[in-house]
């Protein structure tokens, strides 16, 4: 292996990354607890870093790096962008939350940047060892950052949940690739799709192995049936931890899907299109419905997620470059709504309160109309309503369902969505039309405030404009396809 | 500045209610109605030079502006308004200036988002007539369900919440068939959501009926129509006086509006095949709703029943087919009477609105002889109940009239059972009004009436000039509409099948 073959420079943000991190780790040790601040700003420095590289480096033409291991392309580029962006608001909106509940130490920021580290593998991966690397780098993380307030009975539970379905759907997803290396002898996603295309791999067993690849990914997005860990870790864990899984890890995922199905197995398309409509019409209904029963804003926001992510997926199985840029849109509109709306229930918990139940929410337009607004914008985004760009992500979805001639999956997908306008209502009708029962003031400092309504504004201005970023997605996807 | 006075009629009301909404709290509320008061008129001036700039023989769109939206869709941002959809555009700005002087002292609480609230509601409602644009048309008809669920929801009665929960729901429930069926005509016409393309592409009679029945849950929702007009009743009881008034004023008539540019011009191989359902629906609608008025108790739902039944005539004139299309005399009368329940309905609500802010009740049995403590208001109060009646002189006669007149020549039953409406529309409406406002004294709150005040005066005589107006010279808004109106009729009555 020579050094040019390796092409360290495609891989830049990473490297910068990793030693970043490192370094952060190091500092930290020597730091005191008054001057944690030290620590947050030299994270935000490290994301601020991998930003300009990424965006220095970028280019239309994919860069390989590391024999053929690992890829800096227009897609993972764009997404790590959305990635340094989640990771930084959550950072951001989590400090003073943080702060009151002694998780403000060095461990909560390199824990994040690590999880990012594995995020960013993940979305670069044209190899499945690379992918699963990426995979645990981030799944382990979030496990730790979980249980990081160790003391907290919920907390624990949910990162001995997380850890055990998380590791059965590790080894779901080893075995998949394992069959998978069996079939073709390669681990390489191209020669993968290569050899499915010629038919020399054996059909039979690269199907076997594409159920459990399937069922790995369904367990990393919270499809259901594999969703019974997504609830209660998004209740159980920190707020702040919640934002992170909830917001940047799907960006990851979203990649994740596309290496694994779209580049590496092409010629399976009618297979994995089968099992995802099953995926993704599970997961809008029972998410949808679910949701409604929900009395805790981080449970319904997790069933929320798990319809989302159904809608994802029906971009993807819908198997056209509109498909997939319409998920990756998707994808990014999902993670920006997300981040704001726990950004909110951060915002708004106060030392010893988690203003975690929908109840918490009662009569906040009176309590604080700025905070009521932003989390209308939220609701109604993520309720499809025009003119927030959470209406234009389900277009971009739904229109390429129908023009796959899937129309009936994009009926189910609408009538569910009608049922999901139901519990974002309630939350409206709860901070709008209930009278408060809690009258104390929520003391929230000027730049947060600045920040979040930065963030709930981005919502309308893409709803007025998404055309950019819909060229952006469609472009990067074609680009790295192949296709453009 | 002809070629933006559609922009100007969408957006000046949107900013202006953004405005109101950074004055904050009830303590600038005084700034926020005039701010609104400001809005609102200036909302309603720049849609006049659509009526005296529009030319009437001109069958087409006018005052077309058209620039690129969202190119990856091939979205554009499309305007234009011809006969079918200009005075709609000013009946809205109308109405919102009538409400926010109709809120003026009667909205203490959250002013300024109450008045912002329907000023950018008006806005969102000018866009979807406006569109030219399926997807624009959607994008505004929809975001106009943000507003009115708070306006119902905020400042609404008792139940509020239900209704408003109810009314979003319902409304939801038929436009996301719209938009799949828009998505659909959108591969169908080679990537165009133009309505005009949509209007024009040929479809076999099998896709024609399941875009029918898209349309029809979309639009028959809004109308309402018999039987998904269950909502109707609710969210005009709960709203508040404003609330009801736009209700029933516009966006009911955006429903209408939904049938004539969408559902008849894109599917009228479907109509000729499955419009006598409609046209079936419109007659229960009038007859049976007629009579579901007759014994309601509480005013606001007889009216909002009533609303249903006379929007039973704008249905019944679209859909009743002679040689294949609709008659000139049904559509045009069933514009009037779009127009003419905008005047007639915001009038009777202002009305009950007037003597529920002094009472508190909406209840028939609460009042009698009103006429004694409120003279002026019972004078403009049985204008407003005649019209209702459909008298001649008052607009509310000549469109159901014109719809009569269209129906006998498609058939006897139709325009017999249509005509039942001026039996049954005369009983609730005046035996209503005779309960209400003749007769003795009936409680010490009656006794303790104050008559209208000059506010109230001002809206209840703008409204009343209008369906005079209207009743005496209605040429004004037919001759206006009639090229717009054949253009149609000429569309359907062409075979779109391949």
């Amino acid at each position: 292996m020579t050094l040019a073959s390796l092409n360290l420079v495609a891989a830049l943000p990473e490297i910068w990354l990793l030693c970043a991190t490192s370094a952060i780790l190091l500092i930290d040790l020597f730091i005191k607890d008054e001057r944690r601040d030290i620590t947050y700003a030299l994270s935000m420095v490290t994301l601020l870093g991998a930003a300009f590289l990424t965006v220095n480096g970028f280019a239309w033409t994919p860069r390989v790096a590391f024999s053929g291991m690992f890829v800096a392309d227009a897609m993972s580029d764009v997404l790590k962008l959305g990635m340094y962006g989640a990771v930084g608001l959550m950072l951001a909106y989590s400090r003073s939350y943080a702060a009151d509940r002694g998780m403000y130490r060095g461990e909560l920021f390199t824990l994040s940047l690590f999880a990012l580290l594995g995020m960013m593998v993940m979305a670069s991966s044209t190899n499945l060892l690379t992918l699963y690397v990426g995979l645990e780098l981030l799944s382990l993380s979030l496990y730790a950052l979980v249980a990081l307030p160790r003391d907290s009975q919920p907390a624990t539970e949910a990162a001995m949940k997380y850890f055990v379905l998380g590791a059965l759907a590790s080894g779901m997803l080893l075995y998949g690739m394992s069959m998978v290396y069996g079939a073709t002898g390669s681990l390489d996603i191209h020669t993968i799709a290569a050899k499915v295309a010629d038919g020399s791999a054996n059909h039979t067993l690269m199907v076997f192995g594409l159920v459990f690849i399937v069922t790995g990914i369904g367990f990393k997005l919270g499809n259901v049936p594999f969703h019974m860990w997504v609830p209660d870790v998004y209740q159980g864990s920190p707020t702040a931890v919640t934002l992170l899984i909830g917001s940047a890890p799907k960006l990851a995922a979203f990649a994740f899907v596309m290496r694994l199905l779209v580049q590496g197995m092409p010629g399976l398309m009618a297979d994995w299109q089968g099992m995802l409509i099953v995926l993704a019409v599970l997961s809008i209904g029972v998410g949808n419905l679910v949701a409604i029963a929900q009395t805790n804003l981080k449970r319904m926001l997790a069933y929320s997620t798990i319809s989302h992510m159904g809608f994802l997926l029906l971009g993807v199985l819908a198997g056209t470059v509109q498909g997939y840029s319409a998920a990756m849109f998707y994808a990014i509109v999902y993670a920006i709504t997300a981040v704001a709306g726990f950004g909110v229930v951060l915002l708004m918990s106060r030392q010893g309160f988690e203003a975690e139940r929908l109840a918490d929410l009662k009569g906040l337009a009176k309590r604080s109309p700025w905070f009521a607004w932003m989390m209308l914008f939220v609701m109604f985004s993520m309720a499809g309503i025009p003119v927030f760009v959470g209406f234009f992500a389900k277009l971009a979805v739904i229109q390429a369902i129908v023009e796959a001639q899937l129309v009936w999956l994009a009926v189910v997908a609408v009538l569910f969505s009608l049922i999901g306008a139901f519990y974002y209502l309630r939350v409206v009708k709860l901070m709008f039309m209930d009278e408060p029962s809690d009258e104390s003031p929520i003391a929230v400092k000027l730049d947060m405030r600045i920040l979040l309504s930065v963030n709930c504004l981005a919502m309308l201005v893409l709803g007025l404009m998404p055309n950019r970023l819909l060229v952006l997605c469609y472009q990067s996807v074609g680009h790295s396809l192949g296709v453009m | 500045m002809s070629e933006h006075l559609l922009s100007l009629a969408i957006w000046v009301p949107i900013v202006a209610g953004l405005f109101v909404l950074v004055t904050g709290g009830d303590q600038n509320a005084g700034w926020a109605r005039k701010i609104a008061l400001v809005g609102a008129l200036l909302g309603f001036l720049v849609t006049i030079p659509l009526y005296t700039r529009f030319a009437p023989m001109h069958g087409g769109m006018q005052f077309e502006e058209m620039r690129p939206w969202i190119e990856t869709f091939n979205i554009n941002y499309h305007l234009g308004v011809d006969g079918l959809s200009m005075f709609f555009v000013i009946l809205n700005a109308f109405t919102t200036l009538l409400v926010v002087i109709a809120g003026w002292e009667v909205i203490q609480n959250r002013v300024a988002q109450y008045m912002a609230a329907f000023l950018i509601m008006s806005g969102l409602i000018n866009g979807a007539f406006a569109a030219l644009d399926a997807m624009l048309f959607y994008v505004f008809f929809e975001a106009m369900l943000i507003p009115l669920y708070l306006i119902v929801g905020v400042w609404g009665g008792q139940n509020r919440v239900y209704a408003a929960i109810k009314l979003f729901l319902y409304t939801l429930m038929g436009s996301l068939l719209l938009l799949v069926a828009f998505i659909y005509l959108y591969f169908q016409t080679d990537r165009s959501f133009e309505i005009a393309d949509f209007q024009r592409v040929a479809l076999p009679l099998a896709v024609q009926g399941y875009l029918m029945i898209a349309f029809f849950f979309a639009f028959a929702v809004k109308v309402p129509m018999f039987p998904v007009h269950t909502w109707l009743p609710d969210a005009h009881v709960e709203a508040p006086t404003g609330g009801s008034m736009v209700l029933a004023a516009i966006t009911l008539k955006l429903g209408a509006y939904g049938f004539l540019r969408f559902a008849l011009p894109i599917a009228p191989d479907a109509a000729r095949e499955w419009g006598w359902i409609i046209v079936v629906l419109s007659l229960i609608a009038i007859v049976y709703i007629g009579l579901v008025a007759l014994v309601q108790t509480d005013m606001k739902k007889l009216v909002a029943y009533s609303s249903i039944s006379h929007m039973g005539f704008v249905t019944l004139g679209f859909y009743m087919l002679v040689d294949g299309a609709p008659t000139t005399y049904g559509v045009e009368g069933a514009l009037v009477q779009m127009i003419s329940h905008g005047f007639v309905s915001a009038g009777m609500f202002f009305c009950i609105g007037v003597m529920y802010d002094r009472v508190h009740s909406r209840k028939i049995a609460d009042y009698g002889g009103v006429a004694n403590t409120m003279p002026k208001f019972a004078a403009f109060a049985l204008l407003f109940a005649m019209a209702n009646s459909g008298l001649p002189a008052t607009s509310g006669f000549v469109g159901e009239f014109m719809v009569i007149i269209g129906a006998v020549k498609v058939n006897f039953w139709y325009a017999f059972l249509a005509a039942t409406t001026l039996v049954f529309g005369a009983s609730y409406t005046l035996w209503m009004y005779k309960r209400v406002i003749f007769g003795d004294v009936a409680n010490e709150n009656v006794a303790a009436l104050k008559d209208v005040n000059a506010r109230e005066f001002a809206v209840l005589a703008v409204l009343a000039v209008a369906v005079l107006g209207m009743g005496l010279y209605p040429q004004a808004f037919t001759e206006k509409m009639h090229a717009s109106v054949d253009t149609l009729i000429t569309h359907v009555k062409t075979s779109k099948l391949p």
